[in-house]
């Protein structure tokens, strides 16, 4: 099963490099990773999504814990919450084409946030599973570049992850 | 506040730490802090002569007492030389700080000679680790890589120190307590969860306890022992656990596992409560997983790191705090209520264990004109009256040792359980000798083993450490050697041991008393001699031992634990 796992860290080198080398060296797998400092400078958010039984989400979570660097873990996935990645689209826009992407970038409430006169890049904020609809939306051979940020997420209402 | 540089900050906080011996090799990146050392007395330094046993050194110390092991080592081949060493400690969580020199800062990244990504590397198998990037940061990172290192479940930090920070200066201030708002470890156990595991034990028809290496490290032993003689249960002591429960009293079953006993293993898999303390259910304890949960049973899970628990076996009740506190909380618990188990059904159960022990799995035959390797363990234990600290190397004489040696007290039986690093027997048995000057201290090896580690000879001489070296030398890579006969056709690919050295004429060399031993009648006279006439200086006992002789019972890899090999002529 897909979760949604959400650190708070030290901010500091090396942070991160042990909670990735954790997930090789225990053989989990990260999906996307995702990591910034919070409005407090020392500390660092991070969002992974992985999939696994409960039991092994349940040692991925004991594992991050027990990392010194590691404050808080919280598998928002286990609750009410939001989940939104930013994507980027490089398309090749020509033709009719031109009109086309642009509805569809409007149906998806995306923006095109760069024109020239054969490309628009195109900026959407949404679920994992709308953008990858986006993308299948789009006719494969106009897509030239694709890049996401991956998963950040953050509980509903009063449900808090800080320090 | 008078000014420091860094590298005698780093020294008077080992002297703030009361650390008594630091183990190390010196070089280019840890210069300042060798001339430091050199200035001051409190601290002494023990020049091994490799850095692998240096960290093994530091780490036979901290078994052999509660103490953090503490090793200096160079950056670069002073770092990578050392990591066997904190992989083994990180394995057994044992404490130590190990201080690596590193490249001058604004080096790091060049590939400049002798550096290394000492902090990368060493990350999968510490427990933290630091690169001092300030000099006045020296002093806290040294104050936590303390605390971090001996508290919760203990384990290996290495501290990485450029050659830049241990010349520069600051005043020294040394913090007396260290806050890390990051880590908490729990101390206390839940008060519910102690009562329902009370109550499971008490109502139980077929209880077990089965402890392992963590009521060692937190000093257990003694909260162990009268809660289990209260209990009047079979308890079970993992290798990394023995002497935490007295191995001579009749509720002791012997070890459990791939070369536990047929008691220790049939009780862990038909009781129908098991209490585990301070064991992770390890591969060489229970087996296969799948087959151990295959018998339903209720697990009661004491431990200090909640990610040992439901690891590898669900646990119906988990216990998370330290060892010694929750064991005297249920010994409280137990005094209040004036509770005690059934005695009728508990004598049911020993009526079961005492047919099994009955088999008498331990015994083998002596063949006649040749030294059997577990009749030499059983002789050292005689004639060290069972008093003895021994360490061992990883093989066939690790097992024998473990289940021929009765060990009835804590921190006097020192391996590698958990990551099997041959070459650890002589550097722990320095580190011991070192702590524990008043007592003997045995490292029962192999002539495989032996050779890992062998230039510490050197070492033992130069510190005058009157260990006894018990080699059992059967002339091949033993433990190897019994699964290629039992499992590749008696293929012996690569286990012989051709072109031995003369272990007498090297320990000789080195200085030391050599001694070989070629018949089981001369097996006990030698070691009085070594223990006896020589008893100040390093002996080295050559035993020649019978070839064939294996391991038994043995669980193979794979198997479940009721699945055991027997002695051939059993």
């Amino acid at each position: 099963m897909r979760h949604i796992i959400s650190i708070l860290l030290e901010n500091e080198a090396g942070a991160l490099s042990r909670v990735a080398g954790l997930f090789s060296a225990r053989g989990y797998n990260i999906e996307t990773l995702t990591v910034a400092p919070t409005e407090d400078v020392s500390l660092s958010r991070l969002t992974i999504v992985t999939s696994g039984t409960d039991a092994v989400v349940e040692q991925i979570t004991k594992q991050l814990n027990k990392l010194i660097d590691v404050i808080k873990v919280v598998d928002l996935s286990e609750a009410a919450h939001i989940e939104r990645e930013l994507m980027l689209l490089k398309v090749r826009a020509t033709g009719k084409d031109r009109e086309e992407l642009k509805r569809l970038t409007d149906i998806f409430r995306g923006h095109i946030i760069d024109v020239t006169e054969s490309t628009y890049v195109i900026e959407l904020t949404a679920s994992g599973a709308k953008l990858d609809s986006f993308i299948q939306a789009i006719d494969a051979g106009l897509i030239l570049e694709t890049v996401r940020t991956g998963v950040c997420g953050i509980g509903r209402g009063e449900r808090i992850l800080k320090v | 506040m008078t000014m420091m540089t860094g590298a005698e900050i780093v020294i008077r906080c080992l002297q703030e730490e009361k650390v008594e011996y630091v183990f190390g090799y010196p070089g280019g990146a840890v210069l300042h802090m060798y001339d430091a050392l050199f200035k001051q007395d409190q601290v002494k330094h023990i020049l091994v002569r490799h850095e692998q046993a240096a960290v093994h050194a530091a780490d036979g110390l901290a078994r052999s007492t509660h103490k953090v092991g503490v090793a200096l080592v160079t950056s670069g081949p002073g770092a990578t030389n050392a990591v066997t060493g904190i992989a083994t400690a990180y394995m057994d969580s044992i404490p130590l700080v190990v201080i690596a020199g590193q490249v001058p800062t604004e080096y790091i990244g060049q590939d400049a000679f002798q550096e290394c990504d000492t902090v990368g590397i060493t990350r999968p198998c510490v427990k933290h680790n630091f690169l001092v990037k300030d000099v006045h940061d020296l002093a806290v990172t040294i104050k936590k890589a303390f605390f971090i290192a001996n508290s919760g479940r203990p384990g290996p930090v290495v501290i990485d120190i450029p050659k830049d920070i241990t010349a520069a200066k600051c005043k020294f201030e040394y913090p007396e307590t260290i806050q890390l708002r990051s880590y908490n470890p729990v101390v206390k156990g839940h008060l519910g969860q102690i009562k329902k595991a009370l109550h499971l034990l008490l109502e139980a028809k077929r209880p077990m306890v089965y402890s392992g290496g963590g009521v060692i490290l937190s000093n257990g032993a003694e909260q162990l022992t009268k809660l289990v003689r209260r209990l009047g249960f079979p308890i079970t002591n993992t290798l990394m656990g023995l002497g935490a429960y007295p191995a001579s009293d009749p509720q002791f079953l012997g070890m459990p596992g791939m070369h536990g006993t047929v008691e220790a293993n049939l009780a862990m898999q038909n009781c129908d409560v098991l209490l585990a303390i301070g064991a992770r259910f390890d591969d060489r304890v229970i087996g296969n997983p799948a087959n151990f949960s295959s018998i339903p049973r209720k697990i009661i899970h004491i431990d200090i790191d909640p990610s040992s628990i439901s690891k590898r076996v669900k646990v119906d009740v988990p216990i998370v705090g330290n060892v010694p506190d929750v064991l005297d909380e249920m010994s409280k618990l137990l005094d209040a209520g004036n509770a005690t188990p059934d005695g009728e059904v508990l004598a049911g159960w020993w009526k079961q264990i005492d047919e099994w022990r009955a088999k008498q799995c331990m015994k083998y035959r002596m063949k006649k004109g040749v030294i059997m390797p577990q009749y030499v363990i059983e002789k050292l234990y005689e004639v060290t009256k069972g008093q003895a600290i021994v360490t061992s190397d990883v093989g066939q004489h690790q097992m024998w040792a473990a289940q021929y040696y009765k060990f009835d007290q804590p921190r006097r039986w020192l391996n590698s359980g958990g990551l099997g690093t041959m070459g650890v027997g002589l550097p722990y048995a320095m580190g011991a000798a070192l702590a524990n000057p008043e007592m003997q201290v045995a490292c029962v090896t192999g002539e495989g083993s032996i050779q890992m580690c062998i230039q510490e000879l050197s070492t033992a001489k130069q510190f005058r450490l009157p260990i006894k070296i018990i080699n059992l030398n059967n002339r091949y890579l033993g433990m190897v050697r019994q699964w290629q006969e039992m499992f590749y056709g008696s293929r012996y690919s690569e286990s012989y041991m051709d072109s031995l050295p003369d272990f007498v004429k090297l320990a000789e060399a080195y200085g030391h008393v050599g001694i070989r031993v070629e018949r089981p009648e001369d097996v006990e006279g030698a070691l009085k001699k070594a223990f006896i006439d020589h008893k100040d200086d390093l002996v080295f006992i050559d035993f020649i031992t019978d070839q064939k002789a294996n391991v038994f019972p043995m669980v193979a890899a794979g198997k479940g634990l009721a699945d055991m090999l027997l002695t051939e002529d059993l």
